[in-house]
């Protein structure tokens, strides 16, 4: 076989992005002005020194081929003198200095790339997701197809500003739950204890598997002359966290998994600062390949934040000045004694004032 | 190859839309890459049965302990292309900018050694480069390392740090968070490419409150950039704004929605108490044009942000009021609480505890104490409402130790004579 070099850690650390960045950004680094929206999907930035940075923003599916990301890379090399950049949430950012390539350039990636432009201001933001089944090891549900499903239902949305704010909407497969805060949130429940297997277990680290529970569910056992656990299924409130330890403790269950939508949550600090999502609807089928009840719920709450919200007002603070009572209201769902919090916090969700909306 | 013969019933449902497909593209790539066709076809059986099929476990490149998503497929006889079929993680560029050419290497690498897709980003910021074997991964990362890029991290390490776009195209940027995340990266390798705390550590950096890099619910220690001095107001541009929108709309919202109500609309001129601007950012991001954050920028470090396992989401709180971040000395300053708070959670955490779960098992205080911050009313959004204090002023005397001094408290005895040393003659 060939001689391979030793490997060895090199620890070069993280690329210098100084290589990387846009002429105009480089010449005008911490010296921005301002900017503004021109079109849904197309900003510009303008610096003291008086030049304009016009960034176009194409929505993609955060899986790239590499012939795809070639073609990605074609079109930068073609308008953005060889510079581009990603967003947080998986869009492309293509940036030119002449506003008359702003045309061609959208041109180019919807013929190329055929990728919307959007995702800016007050539209539907591109969803925040992870791996599902397409490689997570741990997932109930996968994460590109609801979201492809989601993003082709609310397409109009993403490439239109006609939101009072924006939204941001994620997904999770577990109750890990990447995401962050977000207006909107697709999440995965369980509803059962795991189911123990007796023999492969011996492959995990009891002591970190009872240690891991954080309801103190798991205890040590001995079953057919073997070491193991047993879980108190009265305490287990199906959170999983030992599934992520150890894999024979089976949280899954394809039949009876659901999905749950929660609302109102927020990372910015702007007005009333951060914000928790919380429960709206549960119960929905894991319904692939596109997850139509899912969709159905996600346009509810839209119809009603659209019709019902102020300028400025996100998801959680349009919620928060109407009440949850109208909210459950003016989106139908039912509210349950599910809804009402019974984990660590729960008495700082309790409504602690004679404030009724009647 | 014989990718048109993949049956994919549910997947093809998918390829239908508006919206790009990673069906559609992952079906071209298969043409090309057959195990990105057997990628498939687990994942349709994943759709029929509503079942995964991947199994994770820990491999490394010799010398770092992170890295690598290692997966094996539980259908690996039946689809062999992907018995294994490894992630690898990589250290994203700050900012997420790249040149054409940088990307091309990355296609380069993936298609010699792996499946040739990837994705841009995950979750932890670290670009992910999927479908490598246990061999042709050892190769890949070599290849990576060759040409400067750097493995990403896992486990229970400093993790790989994702930051907003910040100066380079932003005028709220408070703090150059694109150099910090390299600062922080390269100076922490060693903790990122070889885990060694209780649990994994993530910063996230934004530059200004509206926290593009979502840091304050995703991340242990968000940097979110802010300001100590006055809002820079261009009155002249305030006048233009007020009119083109009228004073109406402007109280509606702008100076009404200030949450601390700081914020005032004098005729076409704005007044802003300073004193009680909590940097919220909303007025700024709506009269862009006549607001700015102040000149004496740094940031806000905040501590113990984390998604929902195991108790439940938590949002991070206010550690250090206001960091400065703009010279040598003020990040060896901003270091030094990192790495204190490293060595008392390292020391003192438990197996699998997120610094915000340790702090609320040892309390906010006792973790001040350990890592030698001082209290700060903006810690808090309300002191104590409860009076079970233990005041270490008014403390019982310990069996070994030196007795209070405190009157109005009650002596406890020892229990035994001759265990108690502390007053014996």
């Amino acid at each position: 076989m060939n001689a391979k070099k030793p490997l060895a850690p090199r620890d070069n650390g993280a690329p210098d992005y100084k290589n990387y960045l846009h002429p105009a950004m480089e010449r005008n680094y911490g010296r921005w002005k301002y900017h503004r929206g021109i079109r849904p999907g197309v900003f510009v930035h303008v610096s003291d020194s008086g030049e304009s940075l016009y960034t176009v923003r194409a929505g993609s599916p955060r899986m790239l081929s590499a012939p795809l990301l070639r073609r990605v890379c074609d079109i930068a090399d073609k308008f953005c003198q060889g510079r581009l950049r990603f967003t947080s949430r998986n869009n492309i950012e293509f940036q030119v200095e002449k506003e008359e390539d702003i045309q061609p350039l959208i041109d180019e990636i919807g013929r190329v790339l055929r990728f919307p432009v959007g995702g800016t201001g007050r539209s539907f933001h591109n969803i925040i997701h992870t791996q599902g089944w397409l490689h997570c090891n741990l997932p109930g549900t996968d994460a590109a197809g609801v979201v492809k499903s989601l993003m082709d239902l609310f397409y109009e949305e993403f490439t239109h500003e006609n939101f009072p704010q924006r939204v941001k909407v994620s997904t999770s497969c577990c109750t890990i739950n990447c995401g962050g805060q977000t207006d909107i949130a697709v999440n995965l429940q369980h509803h059962h204890p795991p189911a123990i297997d007796h023999v492969t277990i011996n492959r995990c680290e009891l002591p970190k598997v009872i240690s891991i529970c954080p309801v103190l569910a798991i205890r040590p056992d001995r079953t057919g002359g073997r070491d193991t656990v047993e879980v108190v299924e009265e305490k287990c409130m199906y959170c999983g966290a030992c599934h992520a330890q150890c894999p024979a403790l089976e949280i899954r269950d394809g039949d009876t998994d659901t999905l749950s939508i929660w609302v109102g949550g927020k990372s910015a600090s702007t007005r009333g600062g951060p914000s928790f999502m919380r429960l709206a609807t549960w119960g929905l089928p894991n319904n692939p390949p596109r997850w139509p009840e899912v969709g159905d719920a996600v346009r509810r709450i839209l119809k009603a934040y659209q019709a019902g919200a102020n300028e400025y007002e996100r998801v959680g603070e349009w919620i928060g000045r109407i009440g949850w009572k109208n909210f459950f209201a003016e989106t139908g769902f039912e509210f349950t004694k599910y809804h009402i919090d019974s984990y660590r916090w729960a008495r700082t969700t309790f409504n602690t004032s004679a404030h009724v909306r009647l | 190859m014989p990718d048109n013969e993949l049956k994919l019933p549910l997947l093809d449902q998918l390829e239908e839309g508006p919206w790009p497909s990673f069906v559609k593209d992952l079906k071209e790539q298969a043409a090309r890459r057959p195990q990105v066709g057997q990628l498939l076809e687990q994942l349709e059986q994943s759709y029929e049965n509503r079942w995964d099929y991947w199994r994770g476990t820990a491999i490394n490149v010799p010398g770092y302990g992170g890295g690598i998503i290692a997966r094996y497929s539980d259908l690996g006889e039946k689809f062999p292309q992907v018995a294994q079929f490894h992630t690898i993680r990589v250290i994203e560029s700050p900012g997420f900018v790249y040149s054409a050419d940088a990307l091309r290497q990355l296609c380069d690498i993936s298609e010699e050694y792996g499946a040739g897709i990837m994705q841009l980003h995950g979750m932890t910021g670290d670009i992910l480069l999927l479908g490598y074997d246990n061999e042709k991964m050892m190769d890949a990362c070599e290849a990576l390392m060759d040409n400067g890029w750097d493995l990403g991290g896992s486990g229970n390490g400093m993790r790989t740090i994702p930051c907003c776009i910040g100066p380079a195209r932003c005028e709220m940027a408070c703090y150059d968070t694109l150099m910090l995340t390299k600062y922080l990266t390269d100076k922490y390798i060693g903790y990122l490419h070889r885990p060694e705390f209780p649990y994994k550590f993530k910063f996230k950096l934004s530059g200004c409150g509206n926290d593009c890099a979502n840091s304050v619910s995703r991340s242990d220690m968000p940097v979110i950039g802010t300001w100590r001095d006055d809002i820079q107001v261009d009155q002249e541009a305030v006048t233009r704004f007020v009119k083109e929108m009228g004073q109406e709309w402007v109280i509606g919202n702008v100076t009404s929605r200030c949450p601390t109500r700081c914020i005032h609309l004098n005729g076409d001129q704005i007044e802003i108490d300073n004193r009680n601007c909590v940097r919220c950012m909303h007025c700024i991001n709506v009269m862009h044009l006549a607001l700015a954050p102040g000149k004496d920028r740094g940031a806000t470090l905040l501590i113990g942000g984390k998604r929902t396992v195991r108790s439940g989401d938590m949002v991070a709180s206010v550690l250090v009021p206001f960091q400065k971040l703009d010279s040598d000395g003020a990040y060896r300053a901003f270091s030094g609480i990192v790495e204190r708070i490293w060595d008392f959670w390292g020391e003192h955490g438990n197996e699998h505890e997120r610094v915000g779960e340790f702090i609320d098992r040892v309390g906010l205080g006792t973790f001040l104490d350990g890592v030698g911050l001082e209290p700060d009313p903006q810690m808090v959004a309300n002191p104590r409402s409860n009076p079970f204090i233990k005041f270490e002023e008014y403390a019982a005397p310990r069996l070994d130790g030196e007795p209070h001094k405190a009157a109005n408290v009650l002596n406890r005895e020892p229990d035994r004579e001759e265990d108690y040393e502390g007053e014996q003659p």
